[in-house]
């Protein structure tokens, strides 16, 4: 008989990765931030594209990104989706270090709320790892 | 100077279902129907008059066949709350080609009772890989991102954007078909009160979640001069896109969608903002006005929150509101998405408000001395936009 406990089943959403998003996946399995950039234009973008959304090229190729941004801005939900236990939750918009913006959720040590989220804080990646084959990118503030 | 197809259409037929709010009996598809009988009946028309069908909560198609007909011209744009409107410029541009003579656009929504109703996007889809994962729950969650960026760039506060809720119920008072037409006044310090939602977006900061529909019957200016109805002319219309994913808006201060239309509106009317006598301006919740009056000139940049928020006491102590009864710019006259009604792609209703004010059919909301309405929407959180201007003259 195991003695692990057995891990309650994840009720959020997840999301099904395709042909030109799978790669990103993967890396975050990994616990690594990737970005898809452009050969042709220098430039990355997000979220993943099957060309570049700033030249239409198909020559792209996966970097590691920084794994650190700002938060350009953000909402504490209290009507939380489903799988979400723990309320209020932050969702915030990220301004990535590379530059392109990311949706995810903004953890703070303790509740969040406006006096522990300020618009442009700095902040670093994490993966949450929330069944055998997804883990989120998700962001906390760096510790000042 | 105008566009080619300024005043080259006529809206000839407006009206809504019987009943708005919470209609467990009546379908998705039955809404329809009763909207587009309504609006034809307003017109003197028969649904066999009909040869253009503009619908997206049901396809083109799919109405078409619970009507009966078989149409010559159809479009089925579906791209949120201001599809309508964009469908009144399509409409103005299909009669303009020949391609169809009496354009049926028509709404239907099971908002509230959910009878018949699809559910948003797959979790393959980039909203679904980027989006639902990180717990957005419903367009409170997703229309309220910008506004904290908003209000850090331009210096703007919860209070400011308090008033437009509160505003938006003054006409709801005066009009007996909003759901909130008994509501009471609210004062922006009960909209703060109200329990909170999604910050900065507490219950009175979000639009109503109910069940009807509408639909216009639109012609050319031509046939429109021997109509039953007196013709509410096309000035001028405009529309945009810009993203999906409200992450993906390029500025989380501006909309560009709705720059690109209102430009596209005005040019073709050949007005300006001070040439507008009435404003509907999408109000899915309390924020998206504050943009809009922005974008489209109305205020300069960063500015609509001390614009809304000048206000005065009228003699029995009551606020009277620069966009309310009484106010400088009456807007959302028949209680808006926040105190009227909201089925989840709104902007027909913005449109048939404006009609009703321009035909002098808007009883004790009317606003006087009325010739030309500017109506504009979002479609998502900014993602896209329409706006149709009007005109009773």
């Amino acid at each position: 008989m195991s003695m692990e406990s057995a891990k309650p089943a994840y009720r959020g959403a997840l999301p099904k990765p395709t042909p030109e998003t799978q790669p990103f996946w993967d890396a975050a399995k990994a616990h690594t931030l990737v970005l898809p950039w452009c050969r042709d234009c220098g430039r990355p973008h997000f979220y993943p594209r099957s060309l570049c959304p700033h030249c239409l090229s198909r020559s792209l190729e996966w970097r590691q990104a920084s794994g650190k941004g700002t938060l350009y801005s953000y909402v504490i939900n209290h009507k939380p989706a489903k799988g979400f236990d723990t309320v209020p939750y932050a969702i915030g918009v990220v301004a990535l270090a590379e530059g392109p913006r990311m949706l995810s959720n903004i953890v703070t040590a303790g509740e969040p709320t406006p006096d522990n989220l300020r618009i442009d804080m700095n902040l670093d990646v994490f993966f949450d790892d929330v069944t055998d084959t997804i883990s989120l990118p998700k962001f906390r503030p760096v510790a000042s | 100077m105008t566009g080619a197809l300024s005043r080259t259409a006529a809206i000839v037929g407006a009206a809504e279902t019987d009943r708005i709010g919470r209609l467990p009996d009546m379908s998705r598809m039955a809404l329809h129907a009763e909207a587009a009988r309504n609006a034809l009946e307003d017109a003197g028309l028969s649904i066999r008059d009909v040869d253009g069908v503009f619908s997206c909560v049901a396809g083109p198609n799919e109405l078409s066949e619970y009507l009966g007909i078989v149409p010559r011209y159809i479009d089925g744009t579906g791209v949120g709350g201001c599809s309508y409107i964009i469908f009144l410029r399509h409409a103005v541009a299909a009669i303009a080609a020949g391609y169809c003579d009496v354009a049926l656009i028509v709404h239907g929504e099971s908002g509230r009772s959910w009878i018949d109703m699809e559910a948003p996007g797959t979790p393959a889809s980039p909203a679904g890989q980027f989006e639902a994962p990180f717990g957005t729950a419903g367009a409170a969650t997703t229309y309220s991102l910008p506004v904290l960026r908003y209000f850090h760039e331009y210096g703007a506060t919860k209070r400011q954007m308090s008033h437009v809720p509160a505003s938006t119920r003054e006409w709801a008072l005066l009009n007996p078909r909003a759901i909130m037409h008994d509501g009471g006044h609210i004062t922006p310090q009960d909209v703060e009160a109200s329990p909170i939602i999604c910050y900065p977006f507490n219950r009175l900061d979000c639009c109503l979640v109910a069940d009807g529909g509408g639909a216009l019957v639109v012609t050319s200016a031509e046939r429109a001069r021997d109509m039953r109805r007196k013709p509410i002319h096309v000035l001028g219309t405009g529309e945009g896109a810009a993203h999906r994913q409200v992450a993906m808006m390029r500025d989380f201060t501006t909309s560009d969608a709705t720059i690109v239309s209102g430009r596209a509106a005005f040019a073709e009317a050949g007005l300006s903002p001070s040439d507008i006598d009435h404003l509907m301006l999408y109000d899915a919740f309390s924020f998206t006005p504050m943009l809009f009056l922005e974008d489209l000139g109305f205020v300069p940049k960063g500015e609509a929150g001390p614009f809304l928020a000048d206000t005065r006491k009228a003699a029995d102590g009551n606020l009277i509101y620069p966009t309310g009864p009484g106010g400088v710019l009456p807007m959302n006259t028949n209680g808006g998405g926040l105190s009227y009604c909201h089925t989840g792609r709104y902007g027909m209703f913005a449109l048939l408000e404006a009609v009703a004010q321009l035909r002098g059919d808007a009883g004790a909301r009317q606003v006087a001395n009325l010739t030309t309405s500017l109506v504009h929407g979002p479609g998502r959180q900014f993602a896209a936009a329409g706006t149709a201007i009007l005109s009773n003259d």
